[in-house]
């Protein structure tokens, strides 16, 4: 059926005419391909500063590879990128491996679904945070030490267990520790992928109220992708719904949930519990 | 009073619900005006649209014609189609949406949960607890429940908390969906207060009532919306 | 009419100084590499010596190429220049060289060394040749080779001070014992060998050349004369040596400089000078004799 095809409200939603502030974040025509599969198909991206940006789709529909590609993890065969970062005017896409690491290094913070990705679990739960410190060039010892302390405060994580190894922890600390990792430097981009799934639901609850707080405490920018739409409602203030590849749906979260447009996103809505 | 707050001309809104194959009308060419300071209750039946009619204006649900000017600070602004972040910065700022109920997080005690809108517009957390406390007392929470969470109150406790934090911040244009259901007799009174003073300060507001009755010494104009057909779009 | 045989030279069992031409050219080539990049880990094609690996192969092959007849040799193993090992690998570098002997420190050209720096302060005419076990400062961290070498590349050394890091945390101290990783030049950390961290100042604009050479691992590298070698610690922890500037040899009388520990049948301990070629100088003039004894980089115990 091709019926109800009424072509979407014309919505400029590049030009904001109230909020004068440039973007934090632009992608622009990001495709690539894995073979024979176009795991991202002409997408564009913008995230203002401030806000929490979630984006949902099923498994494959390229929602985790296209957070890689905001982390500089991995090149798309084309497209440009642009955060708002002293000194970076040109597409980061184009920079070489070296200048990228540091640049992620330096301005994006990440949380992994898995904590073994992000981080060392058998080095001290604070060396974890000081390591990201230490590639930034910080050499003060003491300073490491606070540094870490305030990163671990912002995550509402005990103190007094900051030099326990993320493996003596739980599920829901490690993602803490992740989290004062990711936030040690003051990110301009704060990226989460999957941040509480496979954790228990209290602790889920917990860990996304300590991202409520961290948004409304201080100007920090999120990209949140998860499958779990509950998460992407009570976090997001916009929403993004990616299907192989492309964005299907883009808007205000309650509009994504109340008024969805598109046949697919009516559908993952609608299959929510 | 010479300028409009809110001009809306010829909104429409129909739900293209895919599954069924089916085009849901709502309602259709409304146009009204509405100025600063200025009460206007929606008016018709169940299911006419009204409450569809609010969250339209609140963008929740995206309007399918015409247009919603408001008259922002930086310029007249069509909400209808204005850019998500500037939907996000006026409801940060200037228009509020007062519901039934209230989206409580767990964990988050009900003092901080009002202060929330308040951090938000850049108070100081100590000074925003203290407003927010203060509303709280305002709407009839008792003191020893403003550390506690609100997921666990009862109805009538948990809308207290919500009108408290819809109308902790002054805003310009406030949209009211039954605020009145399931509040006790002093709670209503207070919130009619709170809406009168709001109103003196030059609030607009557009409200759907049960009782009508409740706020009639604040209607300045009504609005009745007329039933619509649903039509099966594939004929 | 000059003959063939004139212009030969008779048959010989091996070549001077054992290794083959082929073999001293590479081995050349890839020295003068290292020195143009101070600290930076240069490959090479490590040969067969008559010496098991982990002997100081790699030692022994930057030596034998840097041999002449007019050399004068001088192998330390522990510090001492009697130890099996030393006096094995001096007799074959001077059977193979014509070079001569020595075990003073002031009289050498080439010493070559495995766990320490001689406590006499070394000249420009002099090499110090390091035998290296383990040339890769990032393999406690990083145990995939290409790995490290990218992270070389990028000065990435967040890592190593991360291990400093979890040491001070730990204990509230430095633990590093030895191969105290330093950075060179300002650019390459490089693992200056087994030597304690007592050793690693001197390599700071030294006047002499030190050439390090790690045979099973095939890897060389170099600190030129007069540049800087920092050992990797926090501003606000600084860098501490062993605490040896107190001890007395027991047998020379010297203190203030490195020690090893002679533990006693009473439960406690002796101490006697590490470098032992010092050790007999101090001895000899003790008994009359006159020995220079070269200036020292510690005095006191102090640097």
């Amino acid at each position: 059926m091709n019926l109800i095809e009424s072509p979407p409200f014309k919505r400029d939603l590049d030009a904001p005419k109230l909020n004068c502030t440039e973007p934090v974040l632009t992608m622009r025509s990001v495709s690539h391909r894995f073979g024979d599969v176009r795991a991202l198909n002409n997408v564009d991206v913008t995230v203002y500063p401030g806000e929490v940006l979630g984006i949902v789709g099923e498994s494959g529909s390229g929602k985790s590879t296209l957070l890689r590609m905001m982390n500089l993890e991995d090149i798309p065969d084309q497209g440009d990128y642009r955060l708002a970062i002293p000194g970076a005017t040109q597409n980061l896409f184009a920079l070489d491996r070296f200048a990228r690491r540091m640049l992620r290094a330096r301005h994006i913070g990440i949380v992994y679904q898995n904590p073994h990705l992000g981080l060392l679990m058998r080095n001290s739960s604070s060396g974890n945070v000081a390591e990201r410190l230490l590639i930034s060039g910080e050499r003060r010892f003491s300073a490491l030490r606070s540094r870490a302390r305030e990163a671990f405060d912002a995550s509402e994580f005990p103190l007094e267990r900051m030099d326990a190894p993320p493996i003596e922890l739980s599920g829901g600390m490690q993602q803490r520790v992740q989290l004062a990792k990711a936030l040690a430097l003051e990110p301009a981009l704060l990226l989460l992928d999957e941040p509480t799934t496979g954790l228990d639901v209290s602790v889920q609850a917990m860990v996304l109220d300590t991202l409520k707080r961290l948004q409304r405490d201080r100007p920090i920018t999120m990209v949140l992708v998860s499958h779990d739409l509950g998460v992407i409602r009570t976090m997001a203030d916009r929403v993004i719904v990616m299907r192989r590849g492309r964005v299907v749906e883009e808007g205000l979260a309650d509009q994504i949930f109340q008024d969805p447009q598109h046949a697919y996103t009516q559908s993952l809505v609608h299959a929510k519990l | 009073m010479s300028q409009p707050l809110l001009e809306v001309e010829n909104l429409s809104k129909h739900f293209d619900v895919h599954h069924l194959d089916q085009r849901v009308f709502a309602f259709s060419d409304v146009s009204f005006r509405l100025f600063p300071g200025q009460f206007l209750l929606l008016r018709g039946c169940n299911g006419v649209g009204k409450s569809t009619l609010l969250r339209t204006l609140y963008r929740s649900y995206v309007p399918k014609h015409g247009h919603i000017w408001f008259d922002a600070v930086e310029g007249r602004i069509d909400l209808a189609s204005a850019a998500d972040v500037d939907i996000t910065a006026l409801r940060r700022r200037d228009i509020g949406f007062v519901t039934q109920f209230l989206v409580a997080r767990p964990r988050v005690a009900a003092d901080e949960l009002v202060a929330e809108p308040l951090r938000l517009a850049g108070w100081p957390q100590d000074r925003a607890l203290d407003e927010a406390r203060r509303w709280l007392g305002e709407f009839g929470v008792k003191r020893e429940l403003w550390r506690a969470y609100p997921t666990t109150f009862s109805g009538g406790e948990q809308q207290k908390v919500n009108l408290a934090r819809a109308l902790v911040l002054p805003q310009r244009l406030l949209l009211l969906d039954e605020p009145t259901a399931s509040l006790d007799a002093g709670a209503r009174h207070a919130l009619i207060r709170r809406l009168g003073a709001l109103k003196a300060q030059g609030v607009a507001m557009i409200g759907v009532f049960h009782h009508p009755e409740d706020v009639v010494e604040l209607i300045d104009v009504q609005l009745t919306l007329a039933v619509k057909e649903m039509a099966d779009v594939a004929e | 009419m000059t003959t063939l045989r004139q212009l030969t030279r008779p048959w010989r069992p091996m070549s001077y100084g054992f290794l083959d031409s082929s073999a001293k050219r590479e081995l050349r080539r890839k020295l003068l590499k290292a020195i143009a990049i101070p600290g930076c880990q240069i490959p090479y094609a490590s040969r067969e010596v008559p010496m098991a690996r982990g002997w100081g192969t790699g030692g022994l092959q930057v030596t034998l190429t840097l041999l002449k007849p007019s050399s004068v040799v001088k192998v330390i193993d522990q510090g001492a220049d009697e130890g099996v090992n030393a006096v094995s690998i001096r007799h074959f570098l001077a059977k193979v060289s014509g070079a001569r002997e020595t075990i003073d420190t002031c009289e050498a050209t080439i010493i070559q060394s495995r766990h320490r720096v001689p406590e006499e302060v070394m000249r420009n005419d002099q090499i110090l040749v390091l035998q290296v076990p383990e040339p890769e400062p990032l393999r406690p961290v990083e145990h995939h080779i290409s790995a490290a070498r990218q992270m070389h590349a990028d000065a990435d050394y967040a890592r190593l001070w991360l291990i400093l890091y979890e040491q001070m945390v730990r204990t509230g101290r430095i633990m590093q014992a030895t191969e105290y990783p330093s950075l060179v030049n300002g650019r390459y950390v490089m693992s200056p060998s087994p030597i304690p961290r007592w050793d690693v100042p001197k390599l700071h604009m030294a006047h002499h050349l030190t050439l390090l050479s790690a045979g099973r691992e095939k890897r060389l590298y170099a600190v030129p004369p007069f540049t800087r070698v920092e050992p990797l610690a926090f501003c606000d922890v600084p860098y501490r040596v062993e605490d040896h500037a107190h001890l007395t040899c027991s047998r020379s009388g010297l203190n203030g400089y490195f020690m090893n520990e002679v533990p006693q049948d009473d439960g406690g301990s002796l101490f006697e000078l590490s470098d032992s070629g010092l050790c007999q100088k101090a001895l000899r003039r003790a008994a009359g004799e006159d020995v220079p004894i070269g200036p020292t980089w510690y005095r006191n115990g102090v640097m």
